[in-house]
């Protein structure tokens, strides 16, 4: 069996796959992707299932060496540097990593999470159905923990098919991130008018369990204290400071502040994806709207591997190679007079 | 007995749950009524709901909206909401045994101060609570129960602990809670159980069910180490009553 080393790796760096469903009435979370499409997409390149477990990358750069066999892998999310062993590979494409060889991602750019898969998945025991890490409840396979340097990854021998690439719809990067109001809207009066209107930014000391914002004080008509009720992906809770916090794939199954909006289906992904300290601004749906986004989204999700094309002569297409950086504003991945090396700052200031 | 059921409130969480709210308080009427959704719900096997989670005062239903929306749900959960609530079949009950105060509950000298009263009064209060879990939720097994005495009732602390210890037994407000990992919490802490709500490869994962109906025992500390032992090798040291 083929393993992929963890060589280095950062911060917020964790196995996860589409998460466990069904025992949040015993207060187990979710947990699961943040980003659910980019999961998915490089699933796809690497001839997975949808939401089989990979590696779900944080902000700062990472490395994995194939051992005891070639690995095939597929990256996608967020923009980043990376080569193998020197020669450049691209986000939104597979490769193989020869025994041996090593793939050195950079810093993540323009988003936080990038996704690699490893062709024919992670070996692990499931627990819920689920490989996902969520530590506090010491669950995930095959480390109940964030990944660490020098972790091994079992996994299937590469296949050696030929490399793929996947072309995503390019989403905009400042459309606003669309919420349906409530549950708890009516705690809030007419600061519901400046919650929409203001512009917000990630608080650095966000986690997957939840995104701080940072922007004007939401105040409450009531109070700040409800009776806990339940939360879900994207639940926008504030609590008394007025500075909301979205609930995100670690949340708490319940929680007892107020939720004026609730981030939609389909926009969860790429609202997970802002970069701290980035301007963005929210913007309210009705149900129908909502409801029919995230029907385009299934299809979406479901039509993946229809996007997925072949690379012919990989090392050589440039096209390809252009073509293939998923975030519509990423660099190229081989030009290197446009690559930039975040600053130290930078990247802190990415950490979830 | 509930006579006139009023409707619930349906509110949307998102495009893929409903929030079905009985009430906005701490209500023992509304936490019989949301369990009772919870059950009908499960026996209806509604095509397109993925699961519910209840709480004090709603039910909050998870559905997928590629197979029911929001419309079809709402109607449907307003119908069954409004049925009779069935009384539960099966109420299990639980003897939980705890160790109180000292190291083991620090607060519970404070409680006593604070409600005029001695720590065996306050233990002896507890004990004689009868108490239903009305939500789990938070962390895994992290079970609110209903019931407290009222005698026992007290603002939470002002300043939450960052960390609590796994199995603390402990009161906030009107609630009473069983807790199973270390947590933060602004409640105050009465004593410890072996009894480990949650267990990885256990049989079952999770012991506690919405609905089920618990009691206290009093244990000395020695008891407690023996039990913890046991538990931790997989004993349920929970007693089940038969009810």
């Amino acid at each position: 069996m083929s393993k992929l080393v963890i060589s280095t790796i950062g911060p917020a760096s964790s196995v996860q796959d589409s998460g466990r469903h069904g025992a949040q009435r015993y207060g187990l979370t979710q947990s699961g992707a943040m980003d659910a499409l980019a999961l998915a997409a490089a699933n796809c390149l690497a001839g997975n299932a949808l939401f089989a477990a990979a590696i779900e990358i944080g902000p700062f750069g990472a490395a994995f060496t194939a051992r005891e066999g070639a690995v095939r892998v597929a990256l996608t999310g967020a923009s980043r540097n990376a080569d193998i062993s020197g020669r450049a590979a691209a986000i939104g494409t597979s490769m193989t990593l020869a025994d041996g060889e090593t793939l050195t991602l950079g810093f993540a750019r323009g988003g936080s999470f990038s996704y690699l898969a490893i062709e024919g998945g992670i070996a692990g025991e499931p627990m819920f159905g689920s490989l996902a890490v969520n530590a506090r409840a010491g669950l995930g396979s095959p480390y109940p923990r964030p990944l660490q340097a020098g972790d091994e990854l079992p996994t299937a021998a590469a296949s050696g098919m030929a490399e793929r690439r996947i072309d995503l719809p390019a989403a905009s990067a400042d459309a606003p991130i669309r919420v349906v109001m409530g549950p708890q809207d009516d705690e809030f009066g007419d600061a519901t008018r400046l919650f929409l209107d203001s512009e917000w930014k990630i608080s650095a000391t966000s986690d997957r369990m939840g995104y701080r914002l940072e922007g004007p004080v939401i105040h409450h008509l009531h109070g700040h204290n409800i009776v806990t009720d339940g939360t879900v992906n994207g639940s926008i809770q504030v609590p008394g400071n007025g500075q909301p916090i979205v609930l995100m794939a670690d949340r708490g199954t319940s929680g007892g502040y107020p939720k004026i909006a609730t981030v939609i289906t389909s926009d969860f992904g790429r609202f997970a994806q802002i970069p701290a300290g980035k301007g963005f601004h929210f913007a309210a749906v009705n149900m129908a709207q909502a409801q029919a986004e995230a029907r385009k989204f299934w299809k979406l999700l479901h039509a993946l591997p229809d996007r997925v094309k072949p690379i012919e002569n990989f090392d050589l297409n440039l096209e390809a190679l252009h073509d293939a950086n998923v975030a519509g504003a990423a660099v190229s991945a081989i030009d290197a007079g446009t690559w930039q090396t975040p600053s130290a700052a930078e990247a802190l200031t990415q950490e979830p | 007995m509930v006579t006139t059921l009023s409707p619930p409130r349906l509110l949307p969480s998102g495009d893929s749950a409903i929030t079905v709210e009985f009430s906005r308080n701490i209500d023992d009427a509304a936490n019989q009524r949301v369990l009772a959704l919870d059950r009908s719900l499960a026996r209806e096997q509604v095509l397109g709901v993925t699961e519910a989670v209840p709480t004090y005062r709603s039910l909050l239903v998870h559905y997928d909206p590629v197979q029911i929306d929001f419309d079809t749900l709402s109607k449907k959960l307003a119908t069954l909401a409004l049925l009779p609530v069935p009384p539960a079949t099966n109420t299990r009950r639980w003897r939980i045994p705890v160790v109180y105060g000292g190291e083991h509950g620090i607060d519970l000298e404070d409680v006593a101060r604070t409600l005029k009263t001695t720590p065996e009064d306050i233990v002896a209060r507890h004990v004689k609570g009868d108490y239903r879990v009305a939500m789990i939720g938070f962390t895994p097994g992290w079970s609110y129960l209903s019931g407290l005495p009222a005698e026992l009732q007290m603002p939470r602390r002002l300043n939450p602990r960052l960390l609590t210890p796994a199995g603390t037994i402990s009161i906030g407000g009107v609630q009473a809670g069983v807790q199973c990992l270390a947590a933060p919490s602004g409640w105050h802490l009465l004593g410890r159980t072996a009894v480990r709500t949650y267990q990885l490869h256990r049989d079952p994962i999770f012991l506690l069910e919405p609905g089920d109906a618990v009691t206290f025992s009093v244990v000395d500390a020695k008891t407690f180490v023996e039990q913890d032992r046991a538990a931790e090798a997989g004993e349920i040291v929970a007693e089940l009553m038969t009810s």
